[in-house]
């Protein structure tokens, strides 16, 4: 396989309720893009565009709806999805569209939009369930993550505090994002602990918020980078995916196996056997508090439950030792489902290649991991890039 | 690159402006669907309303599944027989609710989680509601039995289980 790099990244702000249409929010994410890697559309051999499901937008076939905003017109253009884990997973299909041979420059584009579901986003959410078994109970999806939260929490002994810890450093590192719906540089592990019960043990600030965005990212060839002598190119070392059976009462949900599983499988690329040691930073995915933890164990950067002690020893601050969500994360910037792209794959970006502005690691940093995660518990997806 | 721009793209609208100014359009689906329950779960929903769970077994991994399907994922081969599982378990996890499935608050909060029953193989278990618990009593590991709505009542539903409640003393 080909070596392929991130050449360019570009996103809107992340907001409640944003006026652009979802194709104008993939116009502007994508020339964005294009514009930071010095490229027009006709550098383009192809598009791949990423979004969750169509019900959001209430578009059907919204891959078709957006295309002309994606740059999509009369070239390769498909879209993938695997529900939350979109984010960190149609960057993986523009990746082998270049390290097949098929292509020398793709543009990945991702958007969501989910202030047009009324009254709220929850209300579509229900529709991912089994009609038979879970509908009649008329779940809402944050049960599962409550679910979840407690089973890890119960099985490692969790304080609740160490898990609002993690809502609190990422709202405060979102402070340097230019794109932040929820950065706030004065919250404390107080404030998260006294806001709203959603679904006990999930409160209101332990949630990242729903959000309209895109992002895009332009990915190329080795063959590309030199031709057009690109500087400071992300080379995308190691790429994984994998998923669990439908069946999620069958299964423990205290350790997301399915993430390991991607993990190695992207370490296995990478050559690294020893990711706390040879991983500098990381972006796990972190719809909620405990996300972040437990995608930390899931990635393999710590043992089962130690990562809340590496939370409050301060390791995961952005100048600790293995700084976590640098980009404030879903948590601090903001939640546009496949959008999140922009602060998970394109905060490695950013990162790498020094671009960070107020958010850049301050230390010399050479390869971060990031990870999304989806569908009904079931699923990850797993990026590691190296400057 | 993110010092050099000086003005990121998106245009923030507020509530108001979303839902007062010509910034919108409506539109309400009219979808409906009929969903045939398949071979496994129509017998499922059969046998709850006789007031019975019953489960798949495979030969090959020795795994009593439940809920019920007539292949087994693991081994990748039909499952061979039906079995009646117990109507007992244990609290796997849970969580207690104060939102609806809109998002909104509701009075009395909802206990929901996962049971794993009796009978069936480790873990395995279904989302349910339990019931004659309180903040206070409710945790992983509880002993629980369900609750069946009356014979007349069933409707070959999940709902023909109320809800479970944890297993009184002398129970097993």
């Amino acid at each position: 396989m080909r070596k392929v790099a991130c050449i360019g990244a570009g996103m809107t702000l992340f907001r409640r309720r944003l006026q652009e249409t979802p194709k104008e929010l993939c116009w502007e994410a994508s020339r964005m893009a294009l514009d930071a890697a010095g490229l027009t559309i006709d550098d383009i051999d192809a598009v791949v565009f990423g979004s969750a499901p169509d019900a959001f937008d209430g578009i059907h076939m919204k891959g078709e709806n957006v295309l002309d905003g994606c740059g999509g017109r009369r070239k390769p253009y498909v879209r993938v999805f695997t529900g939350g884990g979109t984010g960190v997973f149609s960057p993986i299909a523009a990746y082998w569209h270049v390290a097949s041979g098929m292509f020398d420059c793709v543009l990945v584009v991702n958007e969501e939009k989910m202030s047009s579901c009324q009254p709220h986003a929850q209300s579509v959410f229900g529709h991912i369930w089994d009609p038979i078994l879970d509908r009649p109970l008329k779940p809402n999806l944050v049960w599962i993550f409550a679910m979840e939260m407690n089973r890890y929490m119960t099985v490692h002994k969790v304080r609740y505090e160490d898990v609002a810890a993690v809502a609190v450093k990422n709202k405060r590192n979102a402070v340097g994002h230019p794109c932040a719906q929820l950065a706030d540089p004065n919250i404390t592990v107080e404030d998260v602990m006294n806001s709203e019960m959603m679904a006990w043990p999930v409160r209101r600030l332990d949630i990242s918020p729903p959000s309209d965005g895109a992002s895009a990212l332009v990915i190329a060839s080795e063959d590309f980078v030199k031709k057009h002598k690109v500087e400071s190119p992300v080379w995308f070392s190691g790429v994984g995916w994998n998923i669990d059976t439908t069946w999620w009462t069958d299964r423990d949900l205290y350790f997301p196996e399915y993430l390991a599983n991607a993990a190695r499988m992207a370490y296995k690329q990478a050559r690294i056997d020893r990711p706390r040691k040879q991983i500098d930073f990381a972006e796990p995915y972190d719809p909620f508090d405990y996300k972040e933890l437990h995608h930390m164990e899931g990635l393999l950067l710590c043992g089962k439950g130690e990562a809340p002690t590496l939370t409050r020893e301060g390791v995961t601050q952005r100048d600790g030792d293995l700084p976590t969500c640098p980009s404030g994360g879903l948590l601090g910037v903001g939640n546009p489902i496949a959008a999140t792209m922009g602060i998970k794959v394109g905060e490695l970006y950013w990162q790498l290649s020094g671009q960070a502005g107020k958010r850049q690691i301050p230390r010399e940093i050479r390869t971060g991991v990031t990870n999304a995660w989806g569908d009904l518990m079931q699923f990850s997806s797993v990026v590691v890039m190296r400057a | 690159m993110t010092a050099k721009v000086a003005k990121w793209p998106g245009t923030e609208l507020s509530a108001k402006e979303f839902y007062e100014k010509v910034t919108s359009v409506r539109f309400r689906p009219e979808a409906k669907f009929a969903w045939s329950a398949g071979e496994a779960m129509s017998r499922f929903l059969a046998e709850l309303k006789e007031g019975r769970l019953i489960a798949r077994t495979c030969r090959k991994c020795k795994r009593v599944l439940f809920p019920p399907r007539m292949f087994c994922e693991e081994c990748f081969r039909p499952t061979d027989a039906w079995t009646v599982v117990r109507d007992t378990g244990t609290i796997e996890t849970y969580s207690i609710s104060y939102i609806d499935l809109d998002a909104k608050r509701i009075e009395e909060p909802v206990y929901v989680g996962v049971v794993s029953v009796d009978g069936a193989s480790p873990k395995m278990g279904i989302m349910h509601y339990f019931g004659e618990v309180t903040p206070e009593t409710i945790r992983i590991g509880m002993r629980v039995k369900a609750v069946w709505r009356p014979p007349e009542e069933r409707e070959g539903s999940v709902l023909d289980i109320r809800y479970w409640r944890p297993l009184r003393e002398g129970e097993k």
